[in-house]
């Protein structure tokens, strides 16, 4: 799926022999395990909290779960012998997937449906430095925009194509980094000393004007990039079409979680100035002057 | 009914601005590229600085449209909207926009053209001129909006 060998072999196997049932293997596994921890865990919520919890959260992680699954089942891998296919892969598996997934607010629900000990262990994780130097927007962009960049312009991607191992290591990265990115940028779990709106805002358009350029990049060298993948020129900037599309649906839905979730915290913010966005836009930010 | 003491106009025009460069930059994006496909996805003269700026500038149209809508139902919830000054601050941003994409983006930056295999005279004078007509409609209703 990273590169045209490793797909057309997939493509083959599927050709030769219809999908295998291992091939079913993964997905079905992602698919229980995410699935049915996250409804557990909202079991043990409502069972503790005495009250249900999000439904719109519920459905948001099943979705993402969905997503996830369809990007790594057979029914994708037959498609991804075409450049196209990997594209479409890959935003499924590393950005609209781990988007829907962080709107899930798994840590949110671990806390509320678990013992205090283990609440205060993650609490505790999260307040460290480290996490607070990963988990920020600047780590979290170049992860994600900068991880494409490293496999669509180095040799990594032929690499992806003959190794299956590695192959299986960019899907986690993308995953993991795609998580990463949308939780810094617009998460609704707790994170504490999370970076203001101006830095969130910033880094979203600055990675995704990355993401843009490189999308018009591969356009621009159809013929030559990625290194050694052997796709043709046309194939290649359908692909590459995708990528930049694809890349504007993730940004629009990135921004549209962040400033819904300004909004409503904007509405119990009384004092003029505290909705974070004072400072980017001129004029009166609250009606709290009046008096 | 919003009283007048509650009305913000300089946020009122702004937060209106930038829904009128999304709003300008998504028709663009639609009608030209997509539906009439005359302007070019890209274009073979295009350098790579030309390349980076496209896309600083598309990302940027992108949360600029979002962004605006949420701050505009924010001044709505809070009887803020001031309509005079969210018209300037519309036109102003459409024609701005349209202005921008006309000389910088097509001329300076030479990312792609309003048409291709014909004249790009006339094209050029109609985008431009449409743009500065609606950045002056937008200039005079801001002047009159004031007080």
């Amino acid at each position: 799926m990273h590169l045209s060998v490793a797909a057309a072999a997939y493509a083959h196997a599927g050709h030769d022999h219809g999908p295998t049932v291992s091939d079913w293997v993964l997905p079905l596994l992602v698919l229980a395990v995410g699935a049915g921890g996250y409804l557990l865990g909202a079991a043990a919520y409502a069972g503790r909290r005495h009250r249900d919890w999000s439904s719109w959260r519920t459905a948001s992680w099943l979705a993402g779960v969905v997503v996830i699954a369809t990007a790594l089942s057979p029914v994708l891998a037959d498609q991804a012998a075409q450049a196209r296919g990997h594209m479409v892969q890959h935003l499924l598996l590393g950005m609209l997937g781990p988007l829907a997934l962080v709107l899930g607010a798994p840590v949110t629900l671990l806390l509320g449906a678990t013992s205090s000990t283990l609440g205060r262990r993650v609490t505790r994780i999260l307040r460290t430095r480290a996490f607070h130097l990963l988990s920020h927007p600047v780590t979290a962009a170049v992860l994600n925009v900068g991880g494409m960049f490293v496999l669509y312009l180095t040799p990594l991607y032929a690499l992806a194509g003959r190794e299956a191992w590695v192959h299986h290591l960019v899907h986690v990265h993308f995953l993991a980094a795609g998580y990463l990115f949308a939780w810094s940028i617009a998460g609704p779990d707790p994170a504490p000393r999370r970076p203001g709106m101006g830095m969130r805002v910033g880094v979203l358009v600055l990675a995704a004007a990355a993401h843009s350029y490189l999308g018009k990049l591969l356009y621009a060298r159809a013929g030559e990039l990625p290194p050694g993948a052997g796709h043709t020129v046309a194939e290649m900037e359908t692909a590459a079409q995708w990528m930049y599309y694809g890349g504007d649906v993730t940004e629009l839905l990135l921004a549209a979680a962040l400033f819904s979730a300004w909004y409503r915290r904007a509405s119990t913010s009384r004092r003029p100035g505290d909705d974070g966005l004072g400072g980017l836009l001129g004029g009166r930010s609250d009606t709290g002057q009046r008096g | 009914m919003p009283s007048s003491d509650t009305l913000d106009r300089p946020r009122s025009l702004w937060v209106c601005a930038l829904i009128g460069i999304g709003l300008m930059a998504a028709v663009d994006e639609i009608v030209f590229h997509q539906i009439l496909a005359w302007h070019h996805f890209y274009d073979r003269s295009t350098g790579d600085i030309a390349l980076m700026s496209d896309g600083l500038l598309h990302a940027a149209e992108l949360v600029i449209l979002v962004a605006g809508f949420f701050l505009f139902a924010d001044l709505r919830r809070k009887d803020a909207l001031a309509p005079r000054s969210a018209w300037a601050g519309l036109l102003l941003g459409l024609g701005g926009f349209q202005l921008f994409d006309g000389i910088i983006n097509h001329k300076v930056l030479r990312l792609h053209q309003v048409r291709y295999d014909v004249d790009t005279l006339p094209y050029d004078l109609a985008w431009n001129g449409a743009g500065l007509a609606l950045l002056l409609v937008g200039v005079v209703l801001a002047l009159r909006s004031r007080g």
